[in-house]
């Protein structure tokens, strides 16, 4: 069984390695977050705002041109028509209710490429709280209109000058934040990454996204599972989204796409588990890239929400026992699964979510198998980095 | 018998821990300035394990742990140089790290190499208490390490008696709710969270650290607890120095007198 036990751990990964300073916060979330998730007005109001204000359900838009050119019928889940233009706000919406029903006034948060910052403002906004987003002083360079949008929306961006100055070193300088910050503010973290319950919890916000393919798959194929179920994995939470409802479900093969940068041996890579081994980082026991004395290292994607040196502790564990298969797809081939997309379907996709179209070149399949991609964002945010890589 | 149990059993009162970075700012620097913290007349000394990651420091550690890496520091780097080290210095060592360094060195490795070089206690600020009791104690107890929790003014009564149950070195106060460096000054609310520690009467000695900096702020903390832990303050010292043995010891006299 792929799930969270009671200590936080999916298998030997997970638990809460955090400073003591953090201990009352996250244990307030541990003691709290479940029974909140499952009350009767919490669900009212976050499917309330799923539907009318992100604009759920998503469609599962079956790309006929994208299949035939794969020899597959390849469905799309359209994550990209969110409101904010990723699945991040699925996360944030459930966050900030819950951040809400804490008592707390004031929200912080890490960013990479600005989708998850974005959406964490957008939310602070209909909330009336205040918000903080903390990004790599680098990430603030190549996500520029990401950055102007949070501050639209009334947030103050921080950068974060350590280190590789990306998404790493946003979540070390957020931690410090909520560090400082411990009573009226809450840490909308945004992927399935950090301490306990963080992963879990992030997951089961995400976790819609399966919820709808199921019903979705089976309207239009009259069966709830697919056979391959495709999605590319920074910290991994659309990845776990899109997995949540099949990680018990053997028959449906899952492909996780994490970014190969350059090459997986060029020592410019995000691909976590090609190059990671056990560690801790960001709170929890995963997979992450780091030299042999324990330090981190600087991982590199041309897309800023991959470039994440680790990934969340449910995906070492669904790579630990083999339940997933992992793929790494470098920058050049993601950006021109991007154009292709966008030329055989009209849909011009986040660079995060063309490393898992670029997958259908990597992994086997069957002509009739029913492939169903996670596309968890659109391109409008990497129009510049399309535009400088300019092979169109 | 482990040498902080023997500083507590004979000092009270303005027990003096001085912290550093291990490889700053010069990568042989590290035995150096632990005599010099010694003949300045400080009681305890905390040599930082540097990593690339320290989520409980402010800017100022930060940037001591990101030059000693420059520099070559490492977890083998260090035992190497604390070879030896025993003949020179006769104060408590303190190590402190965050965990992924030291997992990947081996925690069985890493305690056994503490003992053999002659380190007195741990300080790990991301090895949870629970982790620690199901995972490391007997480990640790093992090689007569003594392992250091903190608290913080948000940790519960509840949680500081178990933690006070379940060390027998001192407790680490953190000042306030911060990051290392993060305040200065001791403003009314951290003294009505000192006070309220103090009544509780724990088992353990109490040192305050985070934001003391200079002889009021020593001062003012010792008033409150068995004495203070001074890290951000020192780094700067180091940092500005143009002799090592003369600056370090002069700040410390000038805290402690
Ligand atoms: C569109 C999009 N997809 C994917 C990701 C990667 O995050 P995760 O792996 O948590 O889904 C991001 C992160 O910013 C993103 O913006």
């Amino acid at each position: 069984m792929i799930g969270v036990d009671e200590r936080g751990y999916y298998g030997s990964f997970g638990g809460a390695f955090i400073p003591e300073m953090l201990h009352p916060n996250v244990e307030e979330l541990k003691e709290n977050y479940e029974a909140i998730m499952a009350s009767p007005e919490f669900q009212a109001e976050f499917r309330g705002l799923l539907k009318d204000y992100v604009g759920r359900p998503t469609p599962l838009y079956f790309a006929s041109r994208l299949s035939e050119k794969y020899g597959a019928k390849i469905y799309l889940k359209r994550e990209d028509l969110c409101h904010t233009g990723a699945h991040k706000v699925n996360n944030t919406i459930g966050q900030i209710i819950l951040a809400k029903k804490l008592g707390k006034k004031r929200i912080i948060a890490e960013t990479g490429a600005g989708q998850h910052g974005v959406a964490t403002a957008t939310v602070c906004a209909l909330m009336g709280m205040e918000c903080t987003v903390y990004m790599g002083e680098l990430d603030i360079q190549r996500q520029r209109p990401n950055v102007e949008r949070m501050r639209i929306l009334g947030a103050q961006v921080v950068p974060a000058t350590s280190g590789s100055k990306t998404l790493k070193d946003a979540t070390n300088e957020a931690m410090r934040a909520w560090i400082n910050n411990p009573v009226d503010t809450h840490y909308i973290i945004g992927s399935v990454v950090g301490p306990h319950p963080y992963p879990e919890m992030v997951a089961r916000f995400q976790s819609v996204i399966s919820e709808e393919i199921k019903w979705q798959l089976k309207e239009k194929e009259g069966r709830e599972n697919p056979d391959l179920v495709i999605a590319c994995v920074g910290g991994g939470s659309n990845a776990a989204g899109a997995f949540f409802h099949y990680y018990n479900t053997p028959e449906v093969r899952l492909i996780a796409a994490e970014a190969g940068g350059l090459g997986v041996e060029s020592g410019k890579t995000a691909a976590t588990t090609a190059k990671g081994t056990p560690g801790i980082l960001h709170g929890s026991k995963t997979i992450l890239m780091q030299t042999e004395d324990g330090q981190v290292v600087e991982p590199h994607s041309i897309s800023a929400g991959l470039d994440y040196p680790g990934i969340g502790p449910v995906h070492a564990h669904l790579f630990e026992v083999g339940r997933a298969e992992f793929v790494a797809v470098e920058d050049e081939d993601a950006m021109k699964s991007g154009i292709e997309l966008s030329r055989l379907e009209g849909i011009i996709p986040a660079i995060e979510s063309a490393h898992a179209l670029y997958a259908l070149n990597m992994i086997e399949f069957k002509k009739d198998d029913i492939i169903v991609i996670n596309l968890s964002g659109r391109g409008d945010k990497d129009l510049e980095t399309y535009i400088k890589w300019g092979n169109y | 018998m482990n040498r902080i149990h023997t500083l507590f059993n004979t000092k009270k009162e303005r027990v003096l821990s001085i912290y550093f970075t291990a490889g700053f700012p010069n990568l042989e620097d590290t035995v150096p300035i632990m005599e010099a913290i010694e003949a300045g007349g400080a009681d305890i000394i905390e040599i930082g394990v540097p990593y690339s990651d320290p989520v409980a420091d402010g800017p100022t550690i930060q940037d001591s742990n990101q030059i000693a890496l420059q520099n070559g520091m490492s977890m083998n780097k260090l035992f190497e140089q604390l070879v030896g080290f025993r003949a020179k210095v006769h104060l408590p060592v303190v190590l402190m790290g965050y965990l992924n360094p030291i997992m990947q060195y081996g925690m069985d490795a890493f305690c056994k190499k503490c003992k053999e070089v002659g380190v007195d206690g741990l300080i790990l600020p991301d090895l949870p208490m629970q982790e620690y009791l199901d995972e490391y104690k007997a480990l640790f107890e093992s090689y007569g390490l003594v392992n250091t929790f903190l608290i913080s003014p948000q940790t519960s009564e509840k949680r500081i008696r178990e933690i006070d149950g379940n060390t027998d070195g001192f407790i680490y106060m953190v000042s306030s709710h911060s990051i290392t460096g993060a305040k200065s000054g001791i403003s009314e609310e951290q003294i009505n969270y000192f006070e309220r520690v103090r009544e509780m009467n724990l088992k353990n000695p109490r040192l305050i650290g985070f934001g003391i900096s200079n002889s009021e702020t020593f001062t003012t903390a010792s008033n409150y607890s068995n004495g203070a832990i001074i890290g951000s303050a020192f780094i700067k010292v180091l940092k500005n120095s143009k002799n090592l043995k003369e600056d370090v010891q002069g700040y410390i006299r000038s805290v402690i007198n």
